[in-house]
């Protein structure tokens, strides 16, 4: 019985079986969870926000209180945006594809690009 | 555009596995293998169920810590596994399963949590086991997993592993002050490492000579170091500070090996880890009946905020109505 096989110290805390355990529950309904929310941290002032993670809440109010305990419990933070996960647009099906492509010919745009005589100073 | 070699993989196949060679790392809507996002969503879900389930054993002592300050920390605590539950479940969630899909698993016992947690806390002196030993092996299995391939879950742990150093360094205080105390505080701090011992050496998962179903998680970049080496990392990092506690290992087989400078050590006792696994440890229905009571209590108030957010939600869109 006990061939180690279908078990390994998988998440953090350690071996949980993994063979026949269903990773999702097919026709399971969530029509009645709470939206999804983006969370965005200002880390400190002078920083722009940065994507922290996202949460459940039934409205932004407490989509904000939440995600202040989830992702502020340490003062990483002096402000947060929550946006409804729905409302993103996003760029691309990939994070890499032709979208990007322009900028990919365009070396010039660096500052790299231009060759300067060694003796010029400060440019 | 050249032809299409009909033997070489589909490109989507190819930019993945280009992705996982060079180390780098699979974001939430790259195309990916459908095993790759299968093995992903179970493995976070119930890394996520073993935080939330692992709140319990703790919890317990909320009430009876020894001082206020000790409440305070344990609470503190508590909330961190919570928020670890949380980030690890929208890790999930980008994969495209639901919160409330893997719940629904979790309660219908389809989906399981670590074992560690069928064990029960006696004493206070477990709560700072828990902290050092337990927290100690996650450690030693989480941080490897910030360099996971997939990106989500790699930044979760990288959260989560700076917040766990903090339960280990209050468990190992927790002993250390006992160890300091009445010969009855040290005798608790000694029977705590005895009945954890063993049980935190089991959470590394069966021997690599038992584990065949690694290789591809290996491969995958979602795993980086078999059982074994991270048993043995855990180990040598650990027998030292039980030394400086003046707690004896209960391994009588225990020995230092100058050659291979590592600590040679007995196994866990794999039959009775089989037995709680499968549902026969000491706490596995306390644990699972407690989760479902507090999920089914709790749902008058998820309900309560969906309704208050509807309403709100239907007077801004009517501005004009009449206020009473």
């Amino acid at each position: 019985m006990s061939t180690g096989s279908d078990f390994q110290a998988e998440g953090g805390h350690g071996a949980i079986p993994t063979e026949g355990v269903p990773a999702r529950e097919p026709g399971h309904s969530a029509a009645r969870e709470w939206p999804l929310w983006e969370v965005f941290v200002r880390g400190r002032r002078g920083l722009s926000h940065v994507h922290a993670g996202s949460l459940r809440a039934p409205d932004a109010a407490m989509a904000l209180r939440n995600a202040r305990d989830v992702y502020t419990r340490r003062q990483e933070g002096v402000s947060i945006w929550v946006v409804p996960a729905a409302v993103i647009t996003a760029s691309s099906p990939d994070e890499k594809d032709s979208f990007f492509d322009p900028a990919g010919d365009k070396v010039y745009r660096h500052p790299t690009f231009y060759e300067i005589p060694a003796e010029v100073q400060h440019l | 555009m050249s032809d299409v070699d009909a033997t070489e993989a589909p490109a989507p196949q190819q930019e993945f596995d280009a992705l996982i060679d060079a180390d780098s790392r699979i974001e939430p809507r790259d195309w990916m293998p459908e095993a790759y996002r299968t093995t992903l969503v179970r493995q976070i879900a119930q890394h996520a169920h073993s935080e939330i389930i692992g709140m319990q054993p703790e919890g317990e002592w909320i009430t009876r810590a020894p001082s206020l300050q000790r409440k305070a920390i344990l609470m503190a605590k508590v909330q961190d596994e919570a928020g670890h539950g949380l980030y690890l479940y929208s890790a999930a969630e980008t994969l495209g399963a639901s919160r409330d899909e893997l719940l629904h698993l979790l309660h219908a016992g389809k989906q399981k949590y670590s074992s560690i947690f069928n064990y029960p806390t006696l004493s206070w002196a477990d709560v700072g086991a828990i902290g050092w030993l337990v927290d100690g092996a996650a450690i030693t299995n989480q941080v490897p997993l910030c360099r996971c391939s997939y990106g989500p879950y790699a930044r979760a742990m990288v959260r989560i592993c700076k917040e766990e150093s903090f339960h280990q360094r209050q468990g190992f205080e927790i002993l250390h002050t006992l160890t300091g105390g009445t010969p009855e505080q040290k005798a608790m701090a000694q029977d705590a490492l005895d009945r954890w011992w063993y049980p935190s050496l089991a959470m590394f998962g069966p021997p690599d000579s038992d584990s065949t179903h690694s290789e591809q998680s290996m491969r995958w970049g979602i795993k980086r170091f078999s059982n074994d080496e991270l048993r043995q990392k855990f180990v040598d990092m650990t027998v030292p500070q039980a030394e400086v506690l003046g707690l004896r290992i209960p391994d009588p087989a225990l020995r230092w090996d100058e050659d291979s400078g590592h600590y040679r050590f007995s196994e866990p006792d794999w039959e009775e880890f089989w037995a709680v696994v499968k549902g026969r440890g000491p706490c596995n229905e306390q644990r699972m009946t407690h989760r479902r009571r507090a999920h089914d209590e709790g749902a008058w108030v998820r309900e309560a905020a969906t309704a208050y957010a509807a309403k709100r939600a239907a007077a801004a869109s009517q501005p004009t109505a009449s206020v009473a």
